[in-house]
């Protein structure tokens, strides 16, 4: 097998310490290698994504690091089309026999099926606005680094007689996409993040936070607002399932709102499955919710461009309560005579397209006030394990996690066992009373999005568990 | 493959490291959907590489790559054995493992059928005709189907001298009907949710399922859902179906036995357990009629969990989980196995793919099969609910309190299944629920189920494990809470 597309100096780059990406133009003389090589095999069109990560994570736990991991990939997706079919072939084999087996393969599938009257051409050369989120000190952050960092975490909580674990992970990646019309696309951008909980006793508190840029949060602080939550956790008492007024901090509201995002793809609509079929245009949640999908606001990461290298469209979904648009791919725009938005997924699929850069407007109130606000409720840190029970009125199921306290005449008057809750999100966001400012959320259902607290009343708690 | 395997090894011993695994793993997969009756994904993957996990100063350190060249695998390896470096800055105590010996073998799963060497075109043809016969069903809005087969080589070598070669061939399918009248969405699938039925089998477990007698069974009960009564709220007899019960186990027995759990390794993700050590051997788990295993061998059946050896290298083993309701075994590796005193790992270190540490993982944890026929059951209980099918599933992070949904109900009456149920439910503790079981069904009705889709670890990894699981009865379950607000 001869070497085609990688360069021997990126080939040998990788230290023992970090791995560089390679550069842009490596990325596209893979696409142009795919591209000629595609050619000369009877695709009509095809289509190359290009995608690269380079990430490190060093986990934690019982106060010492006890995984520590990184990992450099690198994968060629290439799509064709022939005689209005198509499919894809993925690899991480560039080698030029490698590149075109995979061609080969996607013909092949492609061949094996029976034409789709629903796809259209590949989409020409686009013009795309220009995002920056690849922040070099978090590219070179170090397994040292790291290591410092969590044991400075770690030394709080012996210090405190207590137990963390967390992670502190950080990586870069980028993506380049390339077609036979000449269209192409290439964005690379770096994460950190830092998760930690604290235990004290059976006792559990909880902080995290992750950002294009590593300097955007303090691991320190987070170690220290979770020492401080875990210690008020300690005594926890069991208080009845019912309805209650509750103080959502914004990893709770992330992991619950998230999961509407699939409901606003106009596929699903046409597919039927969406909580808002038969509801669009209606005041479906209350006059104080407006939500955005916007992939340039600066709080997001991702790319500005979707699976098909469309840029994408920043989009009103509901304004002040009420469903006004969707977001469409481009086939989903053309069954639907709209335009394409920018959402799609890479093709082919059955899914169409998703907001995936969701930005919810926020209000003028904190967790502070919300709790001077309230006569009786509970303030949550966190969710955990929620899953739909009913699709249509969106009723969620879940756990609350790592931090449950009761709030009385406005203060915090102690710590209470977990709850499960069943609560349909359209009531809930019908019941928000107050909210904070719109911060970048991040917890682990859901994917990172632009929520605030939330004050909601009515919450519907079911079950108690034992801790 | 072995090639790189020693030179990972020997540039990590150069570079410090007292023990060292290596995986070089090839993995290949093809996947087929309809929907609606046209093709909707179709694609296949490939993606070998190399992962190396190294002890130096005491510590772990792990590194993976797609570079395979000589240099590309000495980089990786030098950087784990770095990262083990930097990992005991931050460590308490020197990693230890129990004891285990080298292996040199060569294993491949059994299978008739090579799923990838069946045409595309016989594959697609069997979907879209059981799309076809879902469609035919009035009331039917969306129809659903899929196919998956993997096939995975993975050559692991470590430093005590094991040299393993392991080939599985994986195949799942399903489909699934769904139905939007008025405001309520229904679906039913087959033979299970999310995705159908998996097993370590070829192509022959496609044909063993029946897709197109099956196909208007499912479509005609999503339809007839939204006429059928609401599933009452209470306290009862609930009865589940073998798929329900199997991801039952996986949630309730299943997770809560990791020793990675227990001992707190997972808390700030996947969460701890209620099994704490002082448990073991005293805890009644469950009722009397329980017996629970986690079994990885191939006697146990072609399942999600069945290897020859984990990814530590450590055979395959049947642990004893639960007997006669009594909690007698963990899931462990062979660092958690010496934690806790055991005299060795039980055998359970799996791993994704190659760019991914091996972790402590469910293999097949089964609920062994009963004495009860299926009709005798029914015909024996007076008053109950039978579910099928999941339709959500949630545990809390201790692994006490659950909650399920199926995705459809039959009200049982007299010992006759007298009506369907709509939005079924049930929640409970997992030692009181376990406890109040009071028949299982026996060998003829036991399936060795696939769940696919676990997730655990940061970063994520997926994986499959297998949940042997036949009917069973349980008393005084709480039923049709999630509902009740609605």
């Amino acid at each position: 097998m001869k070497p085609a597309a990688k360069s021997k100096k990126s080939t040998a780059a990788a230290s023992a310490n970090s791995t560089e990406l390679l550069p842009e133009r490596e990325l596209r003389r893979i696409i142009d290698s795919v591209l000629r090589l595609a050619k000369s095999t009877g695709a009509e069109e095809t289509e190359v994504h290009v995608d690269e990560v380079a990430n490190a994570l060093t986990r934690f736990a019982n106060n010492a690091i006890h995984q520590n991991v990184a990992e450099h990939g690198l994968t060629v997706s290439i799509r064709t089309v022939a005689d209005g079919r198509t499919a894809r072939a993925t690899t991480n084999r560039i080698d030029e026999d490698s590149l075109r087996a995979a061609i080969e393969a996607s013909l092949s599938l492609a061949h094996s099926q029976p034409k789709n009257p629903r796809l259209l051409p590949m989409p020409a050369k686009q013009r795309y606005r220009g995002v920056s989120r690849f922040i070099k000190p978090t590219a070179a952050l170090s397994a040292e680094d790291r290591a410092r960092t969590v044991r400075r975490a770690c030394d709080l909580a012996v210090k405190n007689s207590q137990v963390a674990a967390g992670i502190y992970s950080n990586g870069q990646s980028q993506s380049a996409l390339g077609n036979s019309r000449g269209l192409f696309a290439a964005y690379r951008e770096t994460r950190a993040e830092f998760s930690i909980t604290i235990q004290e006793g059976p006792a559990a508190s909880w902080a995290k936070a992750n950002s294009a840029d590593v300097r955007a949060f303090n691991p320190q602080k987070l170690a220290m607002r979770a020492s401080e939550k875990a210690h008020l956790a300690v005594n926890a008492r069991e208080l009845a399932p019912g309805p209650y007024t509750v103080i959502l901090e914004p990893a709770a509201v992330l992991d619950l709102v998230g999961f509407l995002f699939y409901d606003f793809a106009a596929t699903a609509l046409e597919d039927k499955r969406s909580c808002l079929n038969d509801r669009m245009g209606k005041q479906l949640f209350g006059k104080n919710i407006t939500i955005t999908d916007d992939a340039y606001h600066l709080l997001q990461q991702g790319a500005p461009f979707d699976g098909e290298g469309l840029p994408r469209q920043k989009v009103v979904l509901v304004d002040r309560g009420i469903p006004r648009n969707l977001v469409y791919s481009r086939a989903a725009a053309k069954a639907a005579s709209k335009k394409s938005t920018g959402h799609g997924f890479a093709l082919p699929n059955e899914y169409g397209e998703a907001p995936m850069n969701l930005v919810f407007a926020g209000g003028d109130s904190s967790v502070e006030k919300m709790v001077a606000s309230t006569e009786r409720g509970l303030l949550v840190t966190r969710l955990w394990y929620i899953r739909e029970v009913d699709p249509y009125e969106k009723v969620m199921t879940g756990m609350t996690r790592d931090g449950l306290f009761l709030v009385e005449k406005g203060q915090v008057t102690g710590a209470v066992r977990n709850f499960r809750f069943n609560q349909s999100l359209i009531e809930m966001l019908n019941n928000v009373e107050l909210m904070g400012a719109a911060v970048r959320a991040t917890g682990e259902e859901a994917f990172e999005m632009v929520v605030p607290a939330m004050k909601v009343r009515n919450f519907h708690f079911s079950e108690v568990t034992k801790f | 493959m072995w090639d790189l395997c020693t030179n990972a090894l020997d540039t990590a011993k150069l570079r410090g490291a007292t023990y060292a695994d290596v995986r070089v793993m090839h993995l290949r997969q093809r996947d087929l959907t309809t929907k609606n009756g046209r093709v909707g994904t179709l694609s296949q993957s490939e993606s070998i590489g190399l992962g190396i996990r190294v002890l130096a100063n005491g510590a772990w350190g792990f590194a993976s790559t797609d570079r395979l060249t000589r240099d590309g695998v000495a980089a990786c390896s030098a950087q784990a054995v770095s990262i083990a470096k930097a990992s005991a800055l931050a460590k308490r105590s020197e990693v230890v493992m129990a004891q285990e010996n080298a292996y040199v073998d060569s294993w491949q799963s059994p299978f008739r059928k090579d799923p990838f060497e069946i045409p595309l075109e016989t594959q697609l043809a069997l979907l879209l005709a059981a799309d076809a016969e879902m469609r035919r069903v009035k009331g039917v809005t969306l129809t659903e189907t899929d196919m998956q087969f993997r096939k995975i080589d993975s050559w692991f070598a470590s430093s005590i001298g094991s040299r393993i070669h392991q080939r599985k061939v994986i195949s799942g399918c399903g489909i699934a009907a769904t139905s939007f009248q008025g405001e309520e969405i229904q679906k039913r699938s087959y033979p299970n949710s999310f995705g159908g039925q998996h097993a370590l089998q070829g192509y022959e477990l496609v044909d063993s399922l029946d897709l197109i007698r099956n196909a208007p069974v499912i479509a005609e009960e999503a339809a007839a859902l939204h006429g059928a009564a609401q599933c009452p709220e209470k306290i009862g007899t609930l009865i589940l179906g073998g798929a329900q019960l199997g991801l039952q186990i996986h949630e309730s027995i299943g997770h809560p036995i990791e020793l990675d759990r227990v001992l707190g390794q997972e808390a700030n993700f996947a969460g701890t357990s209620f099994l704490t050590l002082d448990q073991l051997n005293n805890l009644k788990y469950a009722s009397s009629i329980v017996n629970v295993v986690a079994d990885a061998r191939l006697d146990h059946g072609q399942g999600l969990g069945t290897f020859a050896y984990d990814d530590e290298g450590v055979p395959a083993q049947c642990t004893d989980i639960i007997k006669d309701g009594q909690f007698r075994g963990y899931l462990s590796n062979r660092e958690t196995a010496h934690l806790v005193g055991l005299d060795r790992s039980s055998g359970t270190m799996r791993t994704e793919s190659w760019n991914r540490l091996p972790i402590i993982r469910m293999t097949n944890v089964s609920l062994l099969p009963g004495t009860w026929d299926y009709d005798d059951l029914i015909a024996d209980t007076h008053d109950g609910i039978l579910m099928e099918t999941n339709r959500s599933w949630s545990i809390d992070d201790r692994r006490y309190q659950f909650q399920f949904s199926t995705e459809i109900g039959w009200e049982i009456k007299g010992g006759k299944k007298v009506r369907m149920l709509k939005n079924p439910s049930y929640s409970g503790i997992t030692t009181e629920f376990w406890n109040s079981c009071d028949a299982i069904c026996k060998l003829g009705y036991w399936t060795l189920w696939g769940t696919p889709n676990c997730g655990k670890g940061q970063p994520m990894q997926t994986m499959g494990t297998g949940h042997g699981a036949s009917p069973a009865r349980f008393r005084n379950v709480r039923i049709g809470t999630a509902f009740s607000n609605q």
